[in-house]
């Protein structure tokens, strides 16, 4: 298999991310946003990975254990981020990011 | 174009049509069942580059665990259901932002991997945890304490903060400084006795 095609799907997933994390209203949109580009990020640290077990003989599979710790904490990314999520929801009654400009200069 | 290509662009047209709605789509609840089909798809990419654990703890984490909890989220922040205007003034900018990004990351891997060919190795479940467990045993700790801090310090965050302090209800003097509609209702209706009213001992 080509490298390019996991490493253009990885790119597409990542700018895909962006532009949800730039252009989305909800901050539970934002999140899942960030959901995927985090697992962009997953795609590379895999197939490089693979890559350099192949090419450089690295037989501690680095790519992927670190792909596994990348897992681990996007989950717990997520239960921080919905926990701040639910409550900004409960002391001001929206989920629009753009009303949370309390430290906006 | 041997058969792993065929299939890796399926997946990658399938994944990134799905990612590309769960940005546009004006529906939350359908945002996050499109990115099912996104998470499923980059767990079908590791099955194809080799990595085999990883393709299984992607489904169990992403689409069982994250995507719930993303639907608990949407339930309990009562977001609009129905479609209506989910972006904001940027969305052009951002829109260009991203097509430049998309531009420039794929003429770099195009550049420095062009005709590179990644031979397929298998890793099963048994490979990773003989490395997991000895060379990695130290940084696979640290994470599991890690996810221990962060979880408990989500439940602190999200937990509603009722036993601590005066109840609100019971003391109107510190009952001003939090909207408690309920309170403010019992104490003006005259029909309704207040709790701490009602039994003078």
């Amino acid at each position: 298999m080509m490298v390019v095609y996991p490493l253009v799907f990885a790119a597409l997933l990542f700018s895909v991310g962006v532009y949800g994390v730039l252009s989305r209203r909800n901050a539970v949109l934002v999140l899942m946003s960030v959901e995927i580009m985090l697992v962009a990020a997953t795609i590379n640290l895999v197939v490089f990975g693979q890559l350099a077990a192949a090419r450089l003989g690295d037989v501690l599979l680095s790519g992927q254990v670190f792909a596994l710790f990348v897992i681990a904490v996007g989950a717990a990314e997520v239960g921080v981020g919905l926990a701040i999520v639910l409550l900004m929801y409960r002391n001001r009654a929206t989920v629009n990011i753009d009303d949370a400009d309390l430290m906006k200069f | 174009m041997t058969g792993a290509d065929v299939v890796m662009l399926g997946i990658a047209v399938i994944g990134g049509s799905a990612a590309l709605l769960v940005v546009t789509a004006r529906n939350v609840v359908h945002a996050a069942l499109y990115l099912v089909v996104a998470l499923l798809s980059v767990a079908g990419t590791f099955l194809l580059v080799g990595a085999e654990f990883l393709a299984w703890t992607q489904v169990l984490v992403y689409v069982g665990a994250v995507v719930v909890l993303i639907l608990f989220g949407l339930m309990l922040t009562r977001a609009p259901i129905g479609p209506m205007a989910q972006h904001n003034e940027s969305a052009r900018l951002a829109l260009l932002v991203s097509v430049a990004l998309f531009g420039f990351l794929t003429t770099m891997i195009l550049g420095a991997f062009g005709g590179d060919v990644l031979p397929l190795a298998h890793t099963t479940a048994g490979d990773l945890g003989e490395v997991l467990y000895v060379a990695w045993a130290f940084p696979f700790m640290v994470l599991g304490f890690f996810l221990t801090v962060s979880l408990i310090g989500a439940i602190i965050l999200a937990r509603r903060e009722e036993g601590e302090g005066p109840e609100p209800l019971l003391d109107p003097d510190l009952a001003t400084g939090r909207p408690e509609p309920a309170a403010t209702d019992a104490s003006s209706t005259p029909g309704v006795t207040r709790p701490s009213e009602e039994v003078p001992r």
